[in-house]
């Protein structure tokens, strides 16, 4: 399962649950409280909050951790020394990617500036997945690490609108099979 | 404590201010039917079934999304108006400044796009204004961002009137937005909860717009004098500050319909509390330091500033999920209330917000921006919150005052039909771009790879549905608001609907 398909499935979870409250509180809503039920209900609803509150703290804290510990962007102002470099330049409406052809298995860092306007270098996979991106910005070179795991034909593509031909800016990117293999 | 009666004096509409308000919701819903109409024409093409050239294309895209923000703009700032001027002194030239300013601003936002061909849609990112590469003139882009600042004046001027009149009543806005009562003192219970969210919408919107004139008149300059050159990351912050709050804002400003009318609906006080000041103060901080989230893959930006985009955008869950949809939801379990168009729409724009933000918050985590990041995501979340949230909470407002004046809470067989064809439609749409996204399909993108059409397809027969429901309540609405008396069906309409 890739990062894409956890996201949709928490995204559709998270969705459903609260889809599901809302039936429940709406289903339910024209039958009014009995006398009875009316003196407790306050306090159910600012119990029920509270632990609300509770859970979204603990999703909050385990999440923020779990997700910024390994910083998943890499120092752009130290030198990386990773064993494959590749030069990216955008510009409308073309890629310049220097070498086009990468080893799987080890780190590659592509270093990626634009030559004009904002472009956005984003690398599909061959099944057609985004595996990483990082923005073109002119006057900025920023650094991308990635490590390709399966060889095959990946596609770089634009994914900052830049104009008329945005849509065709794409180019392709060769992995090959890791060096020691 | 807001009163329970359905419509009270103090909200009647007369003379100048029936006329300006039926003004900006009859251009409001309009607005909203043509640009709807544009963004089925854009869904289509994607899913090639019609065949649009990329040039005009990008136009109506352009068009689309400065349409859109800016029509949701008027329309929550109508919102806003209706229920601020109970509390104090607004000046209605001030309202019809908003508007002329805003008429006038998408005038030339329009003449820009459609007779100088610009095409470097609602974000204007530098320096693609300046790039035309033949399609639009330097001069085009002026004059779009022109229309852009005069728009933005409006909205200024609109602010500073209320932002006098909460201080002559209140003191200033720290104490409209209720801050002296944070950390304890009784809370006063008839402090309005609209004076609360206005005084927020207040601060951060004008900073935004503020930052947004920096950044465009940088851009007019160096369109005029090319040799003066901005640094495009910096320019890319202001910009982002400025769209991120403008149309946050919108949330902000419609809310206030639900908060305030609500209550009258299920006939359940629907008081201020603790937990309600500090969601709207903590908002207030969030929605003004929130934007780097639209910058995580901007690797040259400081690591502090886009780590603070992670943390706020989740952050920003906690007052909406603990006070604002749990509040309402709260106010309507169990109420005895009976479902009518005005309380219909509140319980779905609550839906459309809360649900809308849990893919907004995944998108906010740096992680997940790296494979996200400009794809149908963005779209999908979004859209799920402005068309089932913010439209609602607006059309919640406006078939309120349908009723009044029709003396009948609306509830026809045709008003339920539309709704539904309207949710339905809205959560297909909404959700084919959220699998769009899924399935890393681009954003802005004139043409789509042959393996992109399906969320095309499936998108544009739910747009389609939005489109019929929303022609339905734009006609509903005009019809309404200028002929008088409505006829509707009053059966449904009984004497408990006035909870009063
Ligand atoms: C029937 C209803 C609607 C349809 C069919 C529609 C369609 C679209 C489409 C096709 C796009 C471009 C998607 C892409 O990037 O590939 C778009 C973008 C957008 N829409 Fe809508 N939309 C609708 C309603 C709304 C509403 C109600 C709002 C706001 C109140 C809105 C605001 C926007 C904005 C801000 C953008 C981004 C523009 C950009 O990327 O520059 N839309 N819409
Ligand atoms: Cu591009």
């Amino acid at each position: 399962m890739n990062l894409q398909d956890k996201i949709y499935i928490i995204a559709l979870a998270g969705m459903g649950l609260i889809a599901l409250l809302f039936i429940y509180v709406l289903a339910n809503a024209g039958r009014p409280l009995r006398e009875e039920e009316k003196a407790g209900s306050m306090g159910i609803a600012y119990r029920m909050r509270t632990w609300l509150f509770v859970i979204l703290l603990v999703i909050f804290f385990v999440g923020t951790w779990g997700t910024l510990w390994h910083y998943p962007i890499p120092p752009q102002h130290v030198a990386l020394n990773p064993p494959q470099v590749v030069n990216v330049t955008g510009r409308m409406w073309s890629w310049q990617i220097e070498p086009p052809t990468v080893h799987a298995g080890s780190d590659v860092e592509f270093r990626v500036s634009s030559s004009d306007v904002n472009h956005g270098f984003a690398i599909y996979g061959p099944d057609g997945r985004i595996v990483a991106q990082v923005q073109a910005m002119p006057g900025y070179t920023n650094k991308l690490l990635h490590n390709f795991d399966k060889p095959g034909t990946y596609t770089a593509r634009c994914l900052e609108f830049c104009g008329l031909a945005h849509a065709q800016m794409a180019a392709p990117i060769q992995v090959v099979a890791s060096k020691g293999e | 404590m807001a009163s329970l009666t359905l419509y009270p004096a103090e909200e009647r509409l007369e003379g100048g201010s029936r006329v300006t308000f039926d003004l900006y919701m009859i251009t409001a819903v309009t607005l909203f039917v043509v640009m709807m109409l544009i963004g089925l024409t854009m869904r289509m093409t994607q899913a090639t079934w019609l065949n649009v050239n990329p040039a005009l294309f990008y136009r109506l895209l352009s068009m689309h999304g400065a349409g859109m923000v800016g029509t949701a703009s008027i329309a929550t700032t109508a919102v806003m108006w209706f229920f601020l001027r109970k509390y104090v002194g607004l000046h209605l030239w001030a309202f019809v400044a908003n508007y002329v300013l805003f008429m006038l601003g998408a005038l030339c936002v329009i003449v820009s796009i459609f007779f100088g061909g610009y095409g470097a849609l609602w974000t204007f990112l530098y320096p693609l204004p300046v790039h035309g590469m033949g399609l639009w003139s330097n001069n085009a882009s002026a004059l779009f961002l022109v229309g852009y600042l005069l728009i933005g004046v409006g909205s200024l001027v609109f602010y500073l009137d209320a932002a006098a009149a909460i201080i002559k009543v209140y003191g200033n806005l720290g104490r409209g937005l209720g801050l002296q009562w944070l950390f304890g003192g009784e809370i006063n219970p008839d402090h309005p909860k609209a004076v609360v969210a206005s005084s927020m919408v207040i601060i951060a919107n004008s900073l935004g717009i503020l930052a947004g004139s920096v950044v465009l008149v940088m851009n007019l300059v160096n369109i005029y004098y090319p040799q003066i050159t901005l640094n495009a990351l910096f320019a890319k912050n202001l910009t982002y500050w400025f769209g991120h709050m403008y149309i946050n804002a919108t949330i902000y400003m419609g809310v206030m319909a639900v908060y305030e009318l609500l209550p009258r609906y299920t006939g359940r006080p629907y008081p201020i509390s603790r937990p309600f000041i500090w969601s709207w103060a903590a908002s207030c901080l969030f929605v003004i330091v929130v934007y780097p989230h639209h910058l995580m893959i901007d690797f040259a930006q400081p690591r502090w500033l886009t780590i603070m985009g992670q943390v706020v955008s989740w952050s920003a869950g906690f007052p909406v999920f603990c006070v604002t949809a749990y509040g309402a939801m709260t106010n309507i379990h169990r109420s005895g209330i009976r479902w009518t168009m005005p309380s219909r729409l509140m319980a779905l724009s609550m839906f459309g917000w809360a649900a809308g933000i849990v893919p907004a918050i995944l998108d906010g985590t740096v992680r997940n921006n790296l494979v996200m990041h400009n794809t149908q995501w963005v779209p999908g979340h979004f859209h799920f919150y402005l068309l089932l949230g913010v439209l609602s909470m607006v059309l919640a407002l406006i078939y309120h005052v349908l009723g009044n004046r029709a003396n009948a809470v609306p509830n026809s067989g045709l008003d339920r039909t539309g709704f539904f064809v309207y949710l339905i439609g809205g959560l297909i749409f909404t959700l084919a771009f959220l699998s769009a996204g899924h399935q890393s399909v681009a954003r802005r993108m004139a043409t789509h790879l042959p393996e992109w059409t399906l969320t095309d397809k499936v998108g544009s027969v739910g747009a389609t549905l939005v489109v019929l429901g929303m022609l339905y309540y734009a006609i509903r609405i005009i019809v309404g608001l200028l002929g008088r008396p409505v006829v509707i069906d009053t059966s449904h309409a009984h004497p408990a609907d006035t909870a009063g």
